[in-house]
């Protein structure tokens, strides 16, 4: 089943081209969609509501034409914009309330599942205040909730972690993969950062100047080889664990990539070990024991996928890969 | 994701929903009936319920004092004022309420940027505004014939000619209804013009109440120097002129004018034509602005 598909979908505006050829092919699931500011993510998204005409080309969504079916596709999809669209002065559940009315809900039904949605993106006893008091991660969860009242096949999440601290965006991401997971509810998610996506996303779509630049599955980016995070204590004898681990680790005969966990805690204790097979598990364990120092952690780690498009030299991504902590805008 | 509160007692997980889904004209009959509660401050905080009731309060006490006196008074025959005198009195209060009303309908969606929720739902652009702007009119509509139907039971309480109060009005309801609409289209386009409500309401008491001011000075001053053609044509440049004029032409009414002669039938009928071209005016403009507002 296709959820989202377009032809040789192109837009343009008299001074800009928007979108230019872009034919996609996007299954159920979690898809990202990553591009710069203005690489054509929202423009597509407008396309695919039926809100703005292509200049050529076709889009279908759920299987119902763009052009022709706006109104029947927005009955079935949700979409959560990008900037603040909530007004302060209501209540979050008289908002989304509203807005499930909107949809086409009879009225029981909207004040059913509005208790509903806004429990299950986390909202309790605050669903009663005013929307004006809330915090940004509170607010993005309503935006959210507006988005899957009325229990679409089908949500499009515009930069949906914007704005939002280290740990509500973990915590944003969760919820969408748990959109998919839990609700069975297909989701096409946007961001300018790589790195965000690739715990989310079953599928990354990249554009670039309205192009498609690389349609693949995660999993195609990352499990070409795993990669183990390990992290020991210090001990009396090894004052530095660490160290130690990494020169018996490398004595052993295992490949340790440079640390590249900037900005995460405890980045500087961390070491990654290229795993070759189920042996790289033991031979870390029995050197580990060897040491005498305490094993804090030993995790999967996939790849960033910005790793993936660094290898087919793709430096503005890497760029924007870098940015991810301090980028919030 | 469930929380770790002891208070949690159980955790349904996700029901999908396969009820009804009414579609578009339904969600269309929600927005306009929201709208609608929502320029009395029904569903809305407590302070947002004070002006718009407050208002209404003070359109309808006027018409419980007449009839109050005209069922006193012994020997009456009629009403001291007639139904369509009544919103010309009273247009200051019908001012006020637009102004603090129409904004509040229509700036709050563009200003919060919820409009692109809307249009991201089944409904349409032109579903958006027809509603938005018949809530308002239907607002402006209770708020202005209610006085009247007060009036209207008070006659009749008092053994008034029945054929006659009823004509009355008759007349005075058309008037109200003509009013409504051309005040909540003008005061609408006002209102989207700007995202910023304290604008909006300036805006919209200033283009009802300078033409005004304006017409009258300057018809004042054509009567008082024996240009007395000229006053009719004067009247067709405000608002509450122009609802003056179509009423004294075609619905029985006095005219405020100086003179108190008012538009001939003939005159009329340019009123009758300019207040339907300025309602379907702010209708396109409406249509125009959400074209923009979009997503």
């Amino acid at each position: 089943m296709t959820v989202i598909a377009t032809e040789s979908l192109s837009k343009r505006y008299p001074r800009v081209t928007a979108l230019d050829r872009l034919s996609l092919d996007i299954g159920p699931g979690v898809t990202g969609l990553v591009g710069a500011n203005g690489a054509g993510k929202s423009t597509l998204i407008k396309i695919l509501l039926g809100l703005s005409p292509a200049t050529e080309g076709s889009a279908a969504v759920l299987g119902l034409d763009v052009h022709t079916h706006g109104s029947a596709i927005r009955e079935r999809v949700g979409y959560m914009p990008e900037h603040d669209c909530l007004p302060p002065d209501v209540s979050a559940t008289e908002f989304v309330v509203h807005m499930a009315r909107m949809s086409g809900l009879p009225p029981t039904a909207a004040r059913e599942r509005t208790a509903d949605t806004l429990r299950h993106v986390g909202l309790y006893e605050e669903r009663y205040r005013p929307i004006g008091g809330y915090s940004t991660g509170m607010k993005q969860r309503v935006k959210l909730a507006q988005a899957l009242v009325h229990d679409p096949q089908l949500v499009l999440l515009d930069e949906p972690t914007n704005g939002l601290d280290p740990v509500g965006r973990d915590e944003m991401l969760g919820l969408i993969r748990r959109v998919y997971t839990d609700f069975g509810i297909s989701v096409l998610v946007t961001s300018h950062l790589l790195g965000e996506l690739e715990r989310t996303c079953d599928h990354v779509v990249v554009v670039d100047g309205g192009k498609l630049l690389r349609s693949s599955s995660t999993s195609d980016f990352t499990q070409t080889t795993a990669t183990l995070a390990v992290e020991v204590t210090d001990s009396d004898a090894h004052p530095d664990g660490t160290a130690a681990l990494r020169k018996a680790l490398t004595e052993a005969g295992l490949t340790l990539h440079a640390g590249e966990e900037q900005g995460l805690p405890g980045a500087g204790h961390i070491l990654l070990v290229e795993a070759t097979g189920e042996s790289t598990y033991d031979t870390i364990r029995d050197t580990v024991a060897d040491l005498g120092v305490g094993l804090v952690r030993m995790e999967q780690r996939r790849h960033h996928i910005a790793e993936v498009f660094r290898d087919n030299d793709q430096p503005a991504y890497t760029a924007q890969q870098k940015g991810a902590g301090s980028d919030g805008a | 994701m469930a929380p770790e509160t002891s208070t949690q007692i159980h955790n349904i997980g996700y029901r999908s929903y396969d009820g009804p889904r009414l579609g578009r004209a339904y969600a269309r009959k929600s927005l306009f009936s929201q709208s609608l509660r929502g320029a009395y401050g029904l569903g809305r905080s407590a302070k947002s319920k004070v002006l718009p009731m407050l208002l209404f309060a003070v359109m309808c006490v006027p018409a419980l004092i007449i009839v109050a006196v005209a069922i006193a008074v012994p020997g009456s025959t009629d009403l001291p004022i007639k139904y369509t005198t009544y919103a010309l009195t009273t247009q200051v209060v019908i001012g006020l309420y637009l102004a603090s009303q129409a904004p509040q309908s229509v700036s709050r969606d563009l200003r919060f940027k919820t409009v692109p929720l809307y249009f991201s739902r089944p409904i349409e652009r032109v579903d958006y505004v027809v509603a938005k702007y018949a809530a308002m009119a239907s607002a402006m509509f209770i708020l202005t014939a209610t006085p009247l139907l007060i009036m209207w039971i008070g006659a009749l309480l008092a053994k008034f000619d029945f054929v006659d109060q009823t004509k009355g009005f008759g007349q005075g309801l058309v008037s109200v209804l003509l009013l409504s609409l051309l005040f909540s289209g003008i005061g609408l386009v006002m209102a989207a013009l700007t995202p910023r409500r304290g604008f909006g309401v300036a805006a919209i008491i200033a283009v009802l109440l300078i033409p005004y001011g304006a017409v009258t000075a300057v018809q004042g001053i054509a009567y008082s120097t024996g240009n007395a053609g000229s006053i009719d044509w004067l009247g067709l440049f405000s608002p509450i002129t122009l609802i003056d004029g179509v009423q004294t032409a075609f619905l029985g009414a006095t005219s405020a004018f100086p003179g108190g002669e008012g538009p001939s039938a003939g005159i009329g009928f340019v009123y009758l034509l300019v207040a339907l071209g300025l309602i379907a005016g702010s209708y396109a403009a409406l249509m125009a602005r959400y074209r923009k507002a979009g997503l």
